[in-house]
């Protein structure tokens, strides 16, 4: 990121604290570091030695694990602050950084809190407020009815107002139930009907609103930046619409496709929307915008810095958070609206620990191996987090977040996809690859997109890497060529590997994929030449490599194989009875048993997570299917019902535990 | 699957330096002679012929018993010692020709595998036998085999481990099986004076164990039994119906259960042939097993000229001289050599080396042995038994001198100087039969009977009281003195008559694969794997007790 060009009339801050944690927290202090501002850490217990406290100055334990505990122990942190002498508090993303009460608290106390006032915070915060204040405006929001008159005259001239399609929709609803998207005015009457017949079976109310139904929506937010002298800039538009489970996992600046006018009304608008609530610093606008006639609507007003800030430093050649810094220092801000230009085009990809496989759920662990691209001009890694880093049940599952740049789109997408080939991570499953099949994408490619971009094209985005041929042949390879070598020990047991009394040697190796698919690798070893004939087999084909060679480097953990004359590198790392050669994961299926009788009747922990409610005890007679435990793993809830009809031998464990994979939580007995 | 080794066993190497440890041999083989070309040609195709039995052998006891096997969810027994092994592991097998063509049944391996290979990081001795020949009963072979690997276990103090699946005596042959001191009971004998010696002895049950074969699980330090596989009883199911009327299944009458649950006579419940061989690597992993070899130790350092070009060095010619020397260059690390009295007894080449980094004595035949060689040869053995070096013994040898000379000369208590060195030198030896070994000569380099630690031979080798062309000769010339006394005259085709088979039997009797089917060895090896064979067998050796040689009278 460029440095502000103009020199700040008042000082910057000599310390500032960060009430965040990761890369964000990061992210802050590298842009403090360089303007010479000391910085402030906290951490939760879990974070003791986290890459945010041996970055910053000065660090302060705040609390336990649980968030709620610690990052949003707004007493806690203000004390530090206090003690450690700071002038401002950054909130970062997500945790106190839009809490009204918490931005005061900070301006009462006689410190600066880096954010918007609180009560443009507040306005923000409420969807109807902020509807009304941008009506107002005059910022388009989506057109609809929500009054109380339901006949159904008023309802369909309503409709006839806000143009087809449109969405009927029970006010009570959810998840679907008593909603109709009604394409002509011909089907309104039947589909109210229903609309109604199906609220009141679900809810008992039949009350329903109108709405504008957007058929292929993008979601385009704009980056505003005000100051405290009544100047306000937009610094484009980012576009957002890749979602999976309603967070972003791809975002791009600028939005693809946009005509100069629509780019300049977005941004006329999403200034007068902060201007309308005397928005203070950083702030983020969204709209939906409809792909069919290109107009769009106000959702909602983000007041805080985002997550994907850096593809707009990256076409706009600035530094958000040093703009934060002066603005909450009193400066004006450093460019106009004349002086701002797009400038290329950039890519976030942000990197989790999920399996897209399993419905993105999250997953947690050690990050046993981590190999980011080289940073460059063009490649922008935010990371808080390094290798041999757990990947904590406690907080968002973000491994990194990969920028990248290019002149164009293009260029930016290829730049992102070679980057994306050169991240590994082993230990936790992450997104990877299906952020790897998205770069790929042919509609992808072209910028046709919209907020049903992963559903629209489920069937031709990969969720995870699939299992090749020569995938296997390494991880047979890499078995090879660690298991034999003892570093620290030569004798001829060990730096004779597979040596056999005048015949090679042949093992046959199952290894299983995340699904438990086995996998066989055969490899036949000359002893005397260590060359290696390797025979693998899927489900679906087999294949023969024939003189394979394969060299593992211990301090790299990079394994070069040679096969038919390919020579193919990869990371290996071997952890228990799992090889990772990333982005795959191959287990080894373990050999021990435990006695059927047990095995069966047990529960144990589908992953790790916190146990939030247990609803038997001991001596409790269970019915197959029952809801026996409530778990939660990153803010997501599991049910875990009965395996069978049965009596509760014994529970393990208390509300609130954290459990890691594979533990007993309960064991049933014969009725 | 491939279980992983969970232990690693970390021994510090107190480094010699190698920079004076000896000279570089010169080289003076030319690999593109033809005469060179001809020789590798020659040891090559012994060497194919060799695997190609081998790759029988491995097979066991043929299709469709191994189909059998693998039906009933049993791992094959080879399969079983890859996964005891630690990935990676060399397993230096032992007696992969004991049985070979040695009776009208066809028994592979001796229906036994025996070998050497490590187990979490511990070195031990394995003794599968393998059900698919013959029902893994034993032949007296079969005997002899599994007992010379409880003899490597206990001289080398090397944990054992039985991995048990057999039928017991092959009952038609019991009068070569059961009565003798070398015979069945012997094993048991074995595990109960090892396990008295603090060698940890080991039984996973993978199959039955029948009459005698119950005390193997039952004599063992721990054992471990499969459920629904393994089975132990002093009489099976048909035995007892006959005898008492009972009708009750293997299982019932000794499995897993009865014997993990009301027993006691197992220890560990397994529930495949993998998890029993997991929980051998368990009991292994927590056995404290320590060896610490009391040698200096080097870097082991390749050979500067590669093993792989001795065959083209001896070929298969017995009758063409070959220069040892140049097969040392080729075995020992780095191809550095120091050698000790290299101007006298120069038909004996001794010196010291190293092989994978171990020390070595190395005693090699370069021609016939006169009384000099014999003195030199009784002497560097003393120098090697005085500081604990392991002695190698590259034997090519077709005796000692003959003639008024050499009697006179003493040859004879010359030549027991050096036996009776080799004899009592209480260090690890390790003879290779590289060529000849012939009379007398085998004793001075340490036969079979000299109890070397381990004896490996060349494919090429023969092995004999004399050639068998001199047998033909001296029984022909006896044959043509009495034919003379009596006045009878022998003509030439007479006398060719009379040789030919004796040549033709000592040819066969000598040959490797028919010492090897007898154990007169504990393999044939290829002479480019001569090196690693020999590093394997110096690892295992010098784990033990090693020192206090006491020489018996030298004659002088």
């Amino acid at each position: 990121y460029r440095a502000a060009s103009t020199t700040p009339t008042h000082p910057h801050f000599n310390k500032i604290l960060i009430a965040n944690r990761g890369e964000i927290a990061c992210r802050i202090m590298r842009t403090a570091k360089r303007l010479g501002v000391k910085t402030v850490a906290v951490y939760s217990s879990a974070d003791a030695s986290a890459m945010h406290v041996q970055m910053a100055d000065e660090a302060y334990h705040i609390g336990p694990a649980p968030s709620s505990e610690s990052y949003l122990n707004a007493n806690r942190i203000l004390d530090v602050a206090h003690k450690s002498g700071a002038q401002a508090i950054h909130p970062g993303y997500g945790f106190l950084s839009e809490n009204a009460a918490f931005a005061t608290q900070v301006t009462e106390s006689g410190l600066v809190f880096i954010g918007p006032p609180a009560q443009a915070i507040l306005s923000m915060g409420s969807k109807s407020e902020s509807k009304k204040i941008m009506q107002d405006a005059s910022v388009p929001v989506v057109p609809g009815y929500h009054g109380e008159e339901q006949s159904v005259e008023r309802l369909q001239a309503e409709a006839e107002r806000i143009g087809y399609p449109v969405l009927i929709k029970a006010v009570k609803g959810g998840g679907g139930k008593g909603m109709r998207i009604v394409e002509t005015p011909q089907d309104f009457k039947d589909m109210l009907e229903s609309a109604k017949r199906e609220a009141t079976k679900s809810f008992g109310d039949d009350t329903v609103l109108v709405e504008k139904y957007l058929t292929r929506p993008r979601h385009v937010e704009v980056q505003v930046f005000a100051d405290t002298h009544g100047n306000a800039v937009y610094l484009f538009e980012r576009d957002c619409s890749v979602q999976r489970r309603h967070q972003k996992v791809l975002e791009e600046a600028p939005a693809p496709g946009l005509s100069p006018e629509l780019r300049a009304s977005l941004g006329a608008k999403a200034v007068a929307a902060a201007k309308a609530v005397n928005y203070v610093g950083a702030g983020t606008v969204e709209f939906i915008l409809d792909t069919l006639d290109d107009r769009f609507y106000f959702m909602e007003m983000n007041t805080r810095l985002q997550v994907e800030h850096p593809v707009t430093e990256m076409i706009t050649n600035t530094d958000l958070v040093e703009w934060q810094l002066l603005v909450a220092s009193g400066n004006p801000l450093p460019k106009t609206q004349s002086s701002l230009e797009i400038s290329g085009h950039a890519f976030e990809a942000r990197i989790y620990a999920e399996n897209p496989a399993k419905g993105f759920l999250p997953d947690t662990g050690k990050l046993f191996y981590m190999k980011m691209p080289d940073a460059a001009p063009n490649v922008r890694v935010e990371t808080g987090v390094r290798q041999g880093d757990d990947v904590s049940v406690y907080y968002d599952p973000m491994i990194s977040k990969l920028v990248v740049s290019g002149p164009n789109r293009t260029e930016a997408l290829r730049t992102l996809r070679n980057a994306l080939n050169d991240f590994h991570v082993a230990g936790p499953t992450t997104n990877i690859p299906f952020l790897t099949s998205l770069a790929t994408h042919p509609s992808f490619i072209s910028g046709d997109i919209s907020t049903s971009f992963i559903a629209d094209h489920a069937d031709t985005l990969s969720l995870s890497a699939p299992i090749t041929h020569e995938t296997l042949a390494q991880a047979a390879m890499g078995l090879v060529s660690t298991c034999s070598k003892t570093p620290t020990e030569t004798t001829p047991w060990t730096t004779l590997p597979s040596f056999r009394l005048n015949h090679p040697q042949t093992r046959t190796l199952t290894l299983h994929d995340q699904n438990s698919t086995p996998h066989k690798v055969t490899v036949t070893t000359d002893p005397q030449t260590q060359t290696h004939t390797l025979t693998t087999k899927t489900p679906t084909s087999t294949r023969t490599f024939s003189s394979v060679t394969a060299h593992y480097n211990p301090t790299t953990q990079i394994l070069t194989t040679t096969l038919d004359s390919t020579r193919l590198t990869t990371p290996f790392i071997q952890t228990d009875q799992t090889l990772h050669l990333p982005p795959i994961t191959l287990s080894i299926p373990t050999i021990t048993h435990t006695h059927a009788e047990t095995s069966a009747n047990t529960i144990k922990t589908p992953m790790p997570c916190k146990i939030s409610a247990i609803h038997v005890v001991k001596g409790d007679t269970v019915k197959k299917g029952q809801v026996v435990l409530v778990l939660e793993a990153m803010k997501m809830e599991h049910v875990v019902r009965a395996p069978g009809d049965g009596i509760v031998k014994r529970v393990f464990g208390v509300v609130g535990d954290v459990v890691p994979e594979g533990r007993v939580l309960v064991e049933f007995g014969q009725v | 699957c491939w279980p992983l080794s969970q232990v690693s066993v970390q021994k510090s190497r107190g480094l010699a330096s190698l920079a004076n440890l000896g000279p570089i041999i010169e080289n003076t083989v030319d690999v593109n002679s033809p005469e060179f070309k001809e020789n590798a040609a020659a040891q090559d195709a012994l060497v194919e012929q060799l695997r190609q039995e081998v790759d029988k052998i491995k097979r066991g006891g043929g299709e469709e018993a191994r189909k059998r096997h693998l039906s009933r969810k049993k791992l094959l027994p080879r399969d079983r010692i890859d996964t005891l092994l630690d990935p990676g592991s060399p397993f230096l097998e032992l007696s992969q020709f004991a049985g070979y063509k040695l009776y009208d049944d066809d028994v592979p391996a001796g229906g036994i595998i025996t070998g050497i290979g490590r187990v979490s990081g511990v070195e031990c001795v394995i003794v599968a036998n393998d059900s698919t020949v013959k029902g893994g009963t034993y032949y007296p072979i079969t005997v002899k085999k599994h007992l010379r690997a409880q003899e490597i276990a206990r001289e080398n103090n090397l944990p054992c481990i039985y991995l048990v699946d057999s039928g017991g005596a092959n009952l038609p042959r019991q009068a070569d099986v059961f009565p003798d001191r070398e015979h069945f009971g012997r094993i048991f004998y074995n595990q109960a004076t090892m396990s008295g010696a603090g060698i940890p002895q080991i039984a996973i049950v993978l199959g039955s164990c029948t009459a005698g074969g119950a005390y193997v699980p039952a004599m063992a330090d721990e054992s471990v039994i499969v459920k629904n596989q393994g089975t132990i009883f002093l009489a099976g199911p048909p035995l007892v119906k006959a005898a008492t009327g009972e009708v009750v299944s293997g299982e019932e009458l000794g499995g897993a259960d009865l014997h993990c649950k009301t027993s006691g006579v197992t220890d560990y419940y397994a529930h495949s042939d993998e998890h029993a061989l997991n929980l051998g690597r368990q009991i292994v992993a927590n056995l404290n097993y320590q060896r610490n070899p009391k040698v200096t130790l080097t870097e082991p350092e390749a050979p500067l000229y590669p093993p792989s070009e001795i065959g083209g060095i001896v070929g298969d010619n017995l009758r063409k001289p070959f220069d040892m020397k140049q097969v040392i260059a080729r075995i020992v690390d780095g191809s550095r050599f120091s050698e000790f009295k290299e101007f006298y007894g120069t038909s004996l080449i001794t010196g010291f080396a190293r092989i994978h980094g171990f020390p070595v004595g190395i005693v090699a035949n370069n021609g016939i042995l006169f009384s000099e060689s014999s003195l030199k040869g009784a002497h560097f053995v003393q120098l090697c038994s005085q500081r604990n070096i392991p002695l190698v013994f590259l034997q090519n040898i077709t005796g000692f001198m003959v003639g008024k000379n050499a009697e006179a000369g003493g040859i004879a208590k010359n030549g027991a100087k050096f036996v009776t060195a080799v004899a009592c030198a209480n260090v690890p030896k390790f003879t290779i039969l590289c060529g000849g070994s012939f009379g007398a000569g085998n004793y001075g380099m340490c036969g079979r009977a000299y109890s070397p630690r381990f004896l490996w031979t060349w494919p090429n080798s023969r092995i004999s009281v004399m050639g068998g062309e001199q047998a033909a000769n001296v029984l022909a010339q006896v044959t043509r003195d009495n034919k003379e006394k009596k006045g009878q005259t022998w003509s030439a085709e007479d006398e060719e008559a009379f040789k030919r088979p004796i040549r033709d039997r000592y040819e066969a009797e000598g040959h490797p694969y028919f010492a090897s089917a007898r154990l007169w060895d504990d393999g044939i090896i290829t002479p480019s794997s001569t090196r690693d064979v020999l590093g394997l067998g110096l690892s295992v050796a010098l784990g033990s007790h090693v020192g206090g040689t006491r020489f018996g009278v030298f004659r002088m």
